[in-house]
């Protein structure tokens, strides 16, 4: 019984950051109808980023608030310059543009950093807290905190700000929203800005666990977009929920279905989104339109 | 040129679609203006070009001022308040906060809340249901949103794009009644797009029959009901 509390907690630890990424997707699909690949290599850009501070000496804490800076930025930036040109134009062109962003970020983040893996350092303390023979790593509840605190932030700057109410009045309805004054494309700009955000923060926390290097965030965005389509990908709630339980099952089907062990379990990720695809393709939490003519 | 909102020779269309061929019109300060016309005429092309959700050339003056050009939240922001055809509902939002955008230019939290209140006060059915999504409300509840939104911007001229179709004749008159009242209460300009001419006319000061493209009847509203020709087309009465 204790180590299956074990697992499950080292379950919503990895779970967490699963949901960071996937909501940073979510984000900007809601606002853009963008499905993002190069979500992941903006989160290990940041990751870069955040790394080059500490090794400039500047503290942790610090250098990850510096780095959510650089990031919120630096995803605008992004909109501006990459997406909004192509804004409106079919699927398949949106899909190779964010294509060919992953690639040119990875580049980027090889030819600046290199492709040799660096060891990135845990705000967490090594050691472990014991509760009545379960033991839990502090860096697993330190991520937990972490995440937490973002979708809190998030929650309560969607559900009780102005600008939250005009982010998901844009995320509904676009033109009505221009028609009420809303400049969209300003809060287009943000959605990139603070998913990139959400994105950096997963890449900060899984990189103590991967190692850094230009290809962290592959395996990590597979599981992210199975977070996504298991929540229901117009859905922050279902990326978080998503991502608890992708990160939970594949823990749990490592630890205790012997044929996947830790080799096979990344194949986990891929039977959520074909069985969710199959049964209930809008996600556990996805809008099936509730509208009414 | 006179009048509160003037248009002169406005062209627009969709890509190589010219739909408006030199619109002309000049509505006053405070009256309801009605636009009537047969489907396709152009009378939805008409208001989007007003707002700026579409391209244009010609003259678009509000008070004297033109309107810019393709930005309609600019447009917005100089008071010209737009319900469109299939009325905007924001879905997943409850019915306060679409209320809530429709005030989002505003800074002056307090009268805001009051007009909310105000809105509940013309509606009670959208008091009753403030906290439910939108999108689950019934046709007629999500058109009396779309206009207690327009009016929580506080516009000067309002836009309304056949706020009748698909309402129970009943409703629709309800709704007629309380665009009037605001009308008065308020000096609102009102410019009324419709089918339904005969509970249009009864309603509104003047009358511009819009026939592809362009107006081919301007008038009083007792005069243009008088017209043969309306009255042929439109009002199903004569031969
Ligand atoms: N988004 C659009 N793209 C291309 N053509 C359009 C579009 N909307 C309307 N039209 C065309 O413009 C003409 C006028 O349409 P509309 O302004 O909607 O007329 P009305 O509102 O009077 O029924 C019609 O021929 C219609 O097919
Ligand atoms: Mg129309």
């Amino acid at each position: 019984m204790a180590d299956f509390i074990q697992q499950l907690v080292e379950g919503l630890g990895s779970g967490a950051i699963y949901a960071s990424l996937a909501l940073a997707l979510v984000l900007i699909y809601q606002f853009t109808g963008i499905v993002n690949f190069a979500q992941g290599e903006l989160a290990m850009f940041s990751t870069f980023i955040a790394w080059s501070f500490v090794q400039a000496g500047v503290p942790f804490w610090l250098a990850l608030i510096l780095t959510l800076a650089v990031s919120f930025l630096g995803g605008m930036a992004i909109e501006r310059i990459v997406i909004r040109p192509v804004e409106g134009a079919p699927e398949l062109t949106l899909v190779i543009v964010t294509l060919g962003l992953f690639i040119l970020v990875n580049a980027a983040a090889g030819w600046i950093w290199s492709f040799l893996i660096k060891d990135f350092p845990s705000p967490f303390p090594e050691s472990a807290l014991h509760l009545g023979g379960v033991s839990l790593n502090y860096s697993t509840l330190g991520v937990l905190g972490v995440v937490a605190a973002v979708m809190g932030v998030l929650y309560a700057l969607f559900r009780f700000t102005k600008i939250g109410l005009a982010m998901r009045a844009v995320a509904s309805n676009p033109a009505s929203a221009r028609l009420s004054g809303v400049r969209v494309g300003r809060v287009l700009a943000l959605g990139w800005g603070l998913a990139a955000t959400v994105g950096a923060v997963s890449g900060v926390l899984v990189a103590p666990v991967l190692f850094l290097e230009p290809n962290m965030m592959g395996g990590v965005l597979v599981y992210a977009f199975a977070a996504a389509t298991l929540g229901g990908f117009d859905s922050p709630l279902g990326a978080v929920v998503g991502g608890l339980v992708v990160g939970v099952a594949e823990t749990l089907a490592g630890a205790y279905v012997g044929a996947i062990g830790s080799d096979l379990k990344i194949g986990v990720p891929l039977a959520i989104i074909i069985g969710v695809l199959l049964v209930r393709p809008q996600g556990l939490f996805g809008r099936a339109a509730v509208e009414r003519a | 040129m006179s009048g509160f909102l003037t248009v002169a020779g406005l062209h627009a269309g969709y890509g190589a679609g010219r739909v408006l061929h030199g619109v002309d019109l000049t509505v006053e300060e405070g009256e309801v203006c009605a636009i009537l016309g047969p489907n396709g005429a152009g009378k939805t092309t008409l208001l989007r070009a007003l707002c700026g959700l579409i391209r244009t050339t010609g003259t678009v003056r509000l008070d004297g001022a033109d309107l810019p050009r393709n930005r309609p939240e600019a447009v917005a922001r100089r008071g010209v308040a737009h319900v469109p055809e299939g009325r905007g509902t924001f879905a997943p939002l409850t019915v306060e906060e679409n209320l809530r955008v429709g005030a989002y230019t505003r800074r002056d939290r307090a009268a805001v809340a009051a007009d909310i209140d105000r809105v509940y006060g013309y509606f009670p059915v959208l008091g009753k249901r403030r906290g439910q999504a939108a999108g689950s409300l019934s046709g007629g509840e999500q058109q009396m949103v779309a206009l207690g939104r327009a009016l929580l911007a506080r516009p000067r001229l309002l836009l309304l794009d056949e706020p009748s179709l698909g309402l129970a004749p009943l409703v629709t008159r309800e709704l007629f009644e309380i665009i009037r009242t605001v009308n008065r209460d308020e000096r609102l300009t009102v410019v009324l797009v419709e089918q339904n001419a005969h509970l249009t006319l009864e309603f509104a000061d003047r009358a511009h029959v819009l026939e592809t493209g362009r107006i081919a009847l301007s008038g009083a509203a007792d005069d243009v009901r008088a017209d043969d020709r309306v009255a042929r087309s439109y009002l199903g009465i004569g031969g």
